[in-house]
């Protein structure tokens, strides 16, 4: 374990206090709101290091939709085999308790409500829950969805995670998405390296903080934020 | 119904006419059917589309077959990649047809098509770009989208053994898509990396019954 992830897990340093939480941070706290024993997908990219966070003894059973459950670890050197990738073509290992399955019923499975979590990365959300997180919608933009749609309205929980503003200082969690949408009204949870926000049908309520204060957010975010419940 | 065993891909591949929708397998190179799409390369049918998760990584394979100007429209989830030059050259020079279909929704069309299903309500996409001007229907309080079969002229796809019935079985991930387009075109071509004796499948494990495939061959050894 590394020390960031220790501060991590200290909800009282990680809470008001340091700057905003990095990449291996920010996966820290989404594994620790993992229950035990859940079925999850993470999306490739930054979700997929929330793998290296959760405890030995979880018991989460990861998906992986090109076919397969109780995906293992990346492969290493000497472990690689072409016929055993993860959604982002990266060679993973197969954990005891495995199964493969064909690419309809890997997404029958998320349809049919059979994943607990979804993790995915995202250009926007909005307030009320859509997902932004296929398509810039630039001219020269090529589009590419994957499995996000699938994921976005399979899951039974949505849990984004993101950096909360872009390069130049913009919100992504946004009053109205204004990039193209991947799903309505499906994201439940949003973790960012600046606060933890849950969707509610009374608006976005700020679970945690980190580095930064309610007040402080809601001076950035053109939003109104409910506070943390007592 | 027999299914051919063939001894060259090109063989295998013979007779594909132009302006047919081909399904290819794979999902990067897992179960990806290189030999056979390298035969159809040679073998030259052109104005094809092609029905796939990608649209061809690197130089090799599906991405040869595009860059040979063979292919008219791509139907797939993610053309979108690091190495995916080939396809987006040509698309932004206007070259290609592009139709992108949620990974779900391009298994589960194909699998409609196997199946007999003349279409199929589905949430997914409801409200975004890829359902727009679709039908919609409310169901117990959700809104669904209907859409519609994917059928293939052909299907190329990759496993690991047969026999000689055509009975197929994979190996880990690279199944992905072979089983659910077996079922979905009209002449069903497989690369097998193994051609067992018919008995030597274990039926329990057979996942491809032999009557959805049409010719088998076995894949070049690699240096």
């Amino acid at each position: 374990m590394n020390t960031t992830s220790r501060t991590v897990n200290d909800r009282g340093a990680a809470d008001g206090g340091g700057g905003p939480l990095s990449k291996q941070a920010m996966a820290a706290v989404v594994a620790r709101d993992i229950p035990r024993g859940s079925v999850v997908n993470l999306g490739i990219g930054q979700p997929t290091l929330v793998a290296d966070h959760l405890p030995a003894d979880s018991g989460v059973v990861l998906h992986t939709e090109n076919g397969m459950l109780h995906m293992g670890p990346a492969a290493k050197e000497g472990e690689v085999d072409p016929d055993l990738t993860n959604a982002g073509k990266v060679p993973v290992t197969e954990l005891p308790g495995a199964a493969y399955f064909h690419h309809a019923d890997s997404f029958a499975m998320m349809r049919g409500g059979h994943l607990d979590i979804c993790v995915m990365g995202a250009f926007q959300v909005s307030a009320g829950g859509d997902l932004a997180n296929w398509h810039t919608g630039a001219p020269d933009a090529i589009p590419a969805v994957g499995g996000a749609m699938d994921l976005a309205i399979g899951a039974k929980k949505v849990f984004v995670m993101m950096t909360l503003f872009t390069k130049t200082g913009a919100p992504k969690l946004v009053p109205e998405c204004t990039y193209p949408l991947t799903g309505l009204r499906c994201v439940d949870r949003v973790y960012t390296d600046r606060a933890v926000f849950d969707v509610t049908p009374r608006g976005l309520r700020v679970t945690q903080t980190f580095g930064t204060t309610l007040d402080e957010l809601a001076g950035r975010l053109d939003l109104p934020l409910l506070a943390p419940e007592a | 119904m027999t299914t051919l065993l063939c001894d060259h891909a090109d063989e295998a591949v013979a007779g594909i006419e132009d302006g047919s929708t081909v399904l290819v397998g794979g999902f990067g190179m897992a179960g990806m059917p290189v030999d056979l799409i390298d035969a159809l390369i040679r073998q030259g049918a052109e104005d094809l589309t092609v029905v796939s998760n990608n649209a061809g990584n690197g130089d090799t394979g599906l991405a040869a077959l595009l860059a040979k100007g063979r292919v008219r429209k791509v139907i797939c989830s993610f053309p979108r990649q690091a190495d995916s030059w080939v396809f987006d050259d040509l698309y932004r020079a206007g070259r290609i047809e592009l139709e992108v279909v949620p990974q779900g929704n391009l298994a589960e069309r194909m699998r409609a098509a196997g199946a007999g299903i003349g279409a199929f309500f589905c949430p997914t996409g409801v409200g975004t770009l890829l359902t727009e001007g679709k039908e919609t229907r409310e169901i117990d309080g959700r809104t669904y989208v209907l859409e519609y079969p994917i059928k293939g002229d052909v299907a190329l796809i990759g496993a690991h053994r047969a026999d000689r019935m055509g009975n197929l079985v994979y190996r880990k991930t690279a199944r992905n898509f072979g089983p659910v387009m077996a079922t979905a075109a009209t002449t069903v071509i497989a690369q097998v990396r193994e051609i067992v004796e018919t008995g030597d499948l274990d039926p329990e494990t057979v996942v491809t019954p032999g009557i959805y495939v049409d010719r088998v061959v076995k894949e070049a050894d690699r240096a």
